[in-house]
């Protein structure tokens, strides 16, 4: 320091008075759980890279590990930020820029669990299809930690930041299949569109800076309550706009949904599940933070345009899924319909609507996990076979495989005694509690709509033939169907896949587990440290 | 309108002229030029030689790898040199912050060359 110092007094020439910049005081273990999933996940680049062998399985184990101890760190966290009698409670750090809430701790979790997941079931994929190496598992530690940044940003420049290190990894990933041109593609796309969506996103921090004077979310909602507007507030509401393209790609909210099936359907299954499980996480993370808590008591001039967007999501989802005829691209649009579920909590802009977005984020996390780990088994070599027809008499060649998938899509339906089912029961009680009751009554349709594609996809596991199909209108049956290869089923998948169905059922069973973790996680306003 | 919005007016007026004065020249010329399109006329423009091969051709991916190795090196030189000229005044925080952001750089310098982009095949 002191060497430092007489550098400083010789460097600075007569007359110029040296101007020390104030460096904000950083809480390092506030940021634990984001530098335990940044860093090793380097290290794992390199430790790779730099050893010629490794142990078979050797890099999703890392992961896992890495993504469980900033879990586990993470959930330290929890107890302290919950602990607000004991004097500890929530608290911003870095100048403000990073919050440390319930929110953030959970949005965390749930992100680690979704990379959990999907290193299990890329483990098998990649080996099989002959991509193994550490860069997958890497990236999607490295988009994790992005996300964690989106869900503790308490400055929108540094969600930004956030949304970038979330991305670019997943473009990188969704066309990370070298030998399948859908996938580069589809890799191709996600990149056009999410840049695009990036540049609105920024448009709108630039409108809303202009129209309050910062960037930090807590001060923007300081000066918004002194209702310093004389004109309407014309610009924020622009920037509000904005920043809602942004986010509405993000989440793959309608009309903002196109690169979706797209890119679902050409991307590695694997990744596909952390997209639709982590991005989703980390998208509605960021627009909670934004929208509810930054701009919450502008609630009327935004939630006409969120209930809008709600509207659309869901039915266009629900009813697009209908005419599908790939797995992935149902699962797509399925998971755009859930999006239009979740911004129906995010609607509610009440406190048990936040909570109920953030239960069906956890769980939705886990189902699609799951879900997409019987895409990846079924698809087989270069996931050629991802038609509905593939799933054909499933249930009598893998009795035990198609029932599991079938537990998954009953809980995307929205089941009793599955977690999908108090899922879309929290958001839809959210919508009637704030009196929006056709809003809830749309969700309601919207979900019959979609227990037809869920239906449909059981219904070709269980009770069709291989050959074709029992009732069949529109098939050509006179072409002989080839006898289905059967389906390799690693190990790791096999877990991945169990561990899904069990939380979706436990917590289907007991939902206190979770809903009352939901409830005091949600996020918290805290006056700004300077 | 609030006094911020108008100050806007006038890029919104120079866009105007600027679509009405390009249309009305362009509209124009066509209307006064002579039209006679031959096939040799409707090819590529390329300095007046004949263009070769189609649009769509493959260059080479070590070319795409020199420019993401670039990318390395220039980031670092876009923050490195700010900060040394106020090194006094971001002080020791700064100087931590340069040398983790620098190492994070130099791993991917030692990724690129584990991989074997530094050798030239």
């Amino acid at each position: 320091m002191s060497l430092l110092a007489a550098l400083a007094t010789q460097t600075a020439t007569a007359g110029s008075v040296p101007v020390v910049v104030d460096t904000p005081s950083v809480d390092w273990w506030g940021l634990l759980p984001l530098i335990l999933l940044a860093a090793p996940a380097m290290v794992l680049l390199h430790v790779s890279s730099l050893l010629r062998r490794v142990f078979r399985g050797f890099h999703a184990l890392a992961t896992v590990a890495i993504a469980g101890t900033a879990a586990g760190f993470a959930i330290v966290q929890w107890f302290r930020v919950q602990d607000v009698a004991g004097g500890r409670g929530p608290y911003t750090t870095v100048a403000g820029a990073f919050t440390v809430d319930g929110f953030s701790v959970f949005v965390t979790v749930v992100l680690c669990l979704a990379v959990i997941v999907s290193a299990l079931v890329a483990d098998g994929y990649l080996r099989r299809e002959g991509l193994d190496g550490a860069e997958t598992y890497a990236l999607l530690l490295l988009s994790a930690s992005g996300g964690v940044v989106m869900a503790s940003a308490n400055d929108l420049i540094v969600l930004f930041l956030g949304l970038e290190v979330l991305s670019i990894p997943v473009y990188v990933l969704a066309a990370s299949h070298l030998r399948r041109s859908t996938s580069q593609e589809a890799g191709f796309k996600y990149f056009i569109l999410g840049a695009f969506a990036s540049a609105f996103f920024l448009y709108g921090i630039a409108l809303t800076y202009g129209a309050t004077g910062s960037t930090n979310l807590s001060v923007i909602r300081a000066t918004l309550s002194a209702d310093p507007f004389v004109d309407g507030g014309t610009l924020l509401l622009a920037g509000a706009a904005f920043l809602l393209v942004g986010f509405g790609f993000k989440v793959a909210a309608v009309p903002f949904h196109a690169w979706t099936p797209d890119v679902y359907q050409g991307a590695p299954s694997p990744v596909v599940a952390y997209m639709a499980s982590g991005v989703k996480a980390a998208g509605f993370a960021g627009l909670v933070r934004v929208f509810s808590v930054a701009l919450e008591g502008q609630v009327n001039d935004w939630r006409p345009i969120v209930v809008g967007l709600a509207v659309l999501t869901l039915l266009g989802g629900s009813v697009l899924a209908v005419v599908q005829t790939d797995v992935k691209r149902m699962l797509a649009y399925s998971s755009i319909s859930h999006a239009g579920f979740l911004l129906v909590g995010v609607a509610a802009a009440s406190a048990a609507g936040t909570a109920a977005v953030l239960f069906y984020l956890a769980a939705y996390a886990v189902i699609i996990g799951g879900t997409f780990a019987v895409v990846t088994a079924v698809g087989g070599p270069g996931e050629r076979s991802t038609s509905l027809d593939a799933f054909r008499g499933l249930g009598r060649r893998h009795p035990v495989l198609a029932l599991g998938f079938a537990v998954l899509l009953f809980a995307q339906t929205g089941v009793p005694l599955t977690s999908g089912f108090f899922a879309k029961f929290g958001v839809i009680k959210a919508a009637v509690d704030g009196e929006w009751y056709w809003l809830a009554a749309v969700a309601m349709v919207s979900a019959v709509i979609g227990a037809f594609v869920y239906l449909r996809i059981v219904v070709a596991m269980f009770m069709l033939d291989d050959a074709g199909a029992t009732h069949g209108h529109d098939e050509d049956v006179a072409e002989e169907a080839p006898e289905p290869e059967p389906v390799a089923l690693p190990g790791a998948l096999v877990l991945a896949l169990g561990a899904a169905v069990l939380l979706t059922l436990v917590v289907g069973v007991l939902p206190g587990l979770l809903t009352g973790l939901a409830d005091d996680a949600v996020p918290t306003v805290l006056a700004t440290l300077p | 309108m609030s006094d911020f919005l108008r100050s806007y007016l006038t890029v919104g007026i120079f866009l105007g002229v600027a679509v009405v004065l390009v249309s009305a020249l362009l509209g124009l010329s066509s209307l006064l030029r002579p039209s006679k399109p031959t096939p040799q006329k409707s090819i590529v423009y390329e300095s007046g030689v004949d263009p070769v091969g189609s649009g769509w051709a493959q260059s080479q991916i070590r070319y795409y790898i020199f420019a993401l190795l670039f990318v390395v090196f220039d980031v670092e030189a876009v923050f490195i040199f700010p900060w040394a000229t106020r090194l006094e005044a971001y002080g020791l925080f700064g100087l931590v912050e340069m040398g983790v952001f620098i190492f994070i750089l130099f791993l991917s310098l030692v990724y690129a060359w584990r991989k074997g982009v530094l050798r030239w095949v």
